[in-house]
Formats: C-alpha cells, structure tokens, sequence
C-alpha cells in the first residue's frame, strides 16, 4: 500500500484517503476576460505531462478533507514531498532526489523487458 | 389509541460479534459537525462546555460531550444526551457554522480484545496503541464507506457511520470480528 503523508494530519496515510485533484501552481490569469482564447486553453486545458519530477494537487478526502500540493515522480510513482496548500513551489530536497533517480533506474519499462521481443 | 410514532435507530435491536469482539448499536445522540476559524475556538470552546482540541487525530472529553478533531478547522461535537448542542454554539457570539447531524451519523460501539483486527478488517489506519492511543480520533475509510473512529478505551471503539450505510459497516465489522477470532 502507497502511504501519503498529509501535512495537515502531519502522518502517512494510507493511498486510499486520497484523492488526485490535477497539476499544482497553476495561477489564474488576473483579468481572465481580457485574455486571447490561445491564452484561455494553454491556461484551462492544456497540461505539462511531465515524466519524472511534478507538482501536484492532492486532497485528504476521506481524512481531514484539506487539499495540499506534492512532489511526486511519475516514473516511479513515489511521493517525494508534500506541503500545504497556499505555500509556493517547495524545492525537493535533495537526498529524495537521488533516491527517486536510483528507484528510476530500477523500474522496468516495457521498453527495457518486452521492447525487442516479438 | 392515542397513534405514536416512535423513532427507531436504523441499527436498533442488531447485535454481533465472535468471542473476543462484542458489536453493540450506540444509544441515540446529538451530533454536531462544526466549522471554525482559530480566532473563534476559544468562544466556541466555552460556549460549549468542552475544548475544540487543536491537535490532528486527538479528542477532548468534557460534561458529557466529546469534541473530535476532524481537520485543521472542523470538529464533531457528540453529546450523549438531548442537550441543545445549537443552541449552545449559536450562543457562542463567534462566527461559525454549526450543522446538527444527530440523525444523519449513528454509531457502532465495537469492543474487546480483537476490536483493533475488527475494525483493520477493513480500515487501512494503524490501530495500535502507539499510533492510536485512547481518545485518538479520525475520519477514514471502512471497506467502501468514510466513518469516524474513536477510541473509548484500549480495546473499545466508536465508529460512526452515516446512517444509509450502517447496515453495510456492521456487516463488515461482523466479518471482521469473525476473522479476528479465528
């Protein structure tokens, strides 16, 4: 089971509390009927899709019920940093980092086992 | 014949368990789910006769009601008897919103040596004594539905549930007591 730590409760928890609530700092235009229709959907529709390292709304909705932001690694899943909501864009501190990239390393990719296989 | 209606608990008259887990309706309640800004807990606090504890996952018993710690400003506020639990909070003086859930939440009482690997039959959270001491409190997940555990004692439990899935959650917990006394 994937744990979350939530900084509200300030403990892990368990992934099944949880709901994924979409990409985080998402800042909304300051006069929103001034800007062009390209501006509108880069802002509304359009998503980074990052592989690796990105910013992420979370919500402890069977918990506390607070939304909260998380670095999380796409490739391997695991969550590097949680903060409260309203914080700006928290570095991740270095040490997870490296753990990320070497967990990256070992994950196995359909490319990596089935890519050459007919 | 004068013609009564008489109010009956959607769990009233089950009862459950195995040997080491004792499953019981709760008597009837007032409940309140109340929101509050941290500016306004203390009025709050001595308007209701207990204190809005601050901490995540603690409770505070006092006069008869208990005040549980759901998030960073929410709390249930469960009273064991009929007491005005509004009108209390109303006369608070301080902003905050107050919604009486009596009749919407009912609870299970489960106790007993195996009341901790009853309820984990189907509740992810760590329920020893370390994580979840007595007076521990948290809203989370039992199988498919949200409940309120608390716990009374080091082998009791609340659980409150809402009403609709009541059937469900006792259903699971007597499950789950079957297993634990495997």
């Amino acid at each position: 089971m994937l744990l979350i730590h939530c900084p509200y409760c300030e403990e892990d928890r368990s992934e099944l509390e949880f709901r994924w609530a979409g990409e985080a700092h998402i800042a909304r235009p300051e006069n929103i009927a001034a800007i062009s229709d390209e501006e509108f959907a880069e802002f509304f529709f359009l998503r980074n899709n990052e592989k690796g390292l990105t910013y992420e709304r979370w919500r402890h909705i069977h918990g506390c019920g607070r939304f909260f932001n998380a670095a999380r690694d796409t490739v391997s899943d695991s969550f590097l940093m949680t903060y409260k909501a309203g914080l700006p864009k928290q570095p991740v501190p270095v040490a997870e980092r490296f753990a990320a990239i070497a967990e990256e390393t070992s994950v196995e990719t359909w490319e990596q086992t089935e890519g050459d296989a007919r | 014949m004068a013609e009564l209606a008489t109010r009956s608990l959607p769990l009233s008259g089950v009862h459950g368990g195995s040997a080491i887990v004792r499953l019981e309706p709760a008597a009837p309640a007032t409940r309140i789910s109340l929101r509050v800004r941290a500016e306004d807990v203390p009025a709050l606090s001595s308007a209701l006769g207990v204190d809005l504890p601050m901490k995540p996952k603690t409770s505070v018993y006092a006069n008869g009601r208990t005040a549980l710690w759901l998030g960073p400003d929410e709390w249930l506020v469960i009273d064991e008897g009929e007491s005005g639990l509004m009108t209390a909070a109303a006369n608070s003086g301080a902003l905050h919103s107050a919604t009486d859930v009596s009749h919407r939440n009912t609870a299970i009482l489960v106790s007993g040596a195996g009341a901790a690997s009853a309820i984990n039959g189907g509740c992810p959270q760590d329920l020893s004594l370390d994580a979840f001491p007595v007076g521990a409190c948290s809203r989370t997940l039992f199988g498919k539905v949200e409940v309120v555990l608390l716990r009374t004692a080091e082998d009791a439990f609340r659980m409150e549930v809402w009403r609709s899935f009541s059937d469900y959650a006792f259903g699971l917990l007597s499950e789950g007591a079957r297993d634990a006394a495997l």
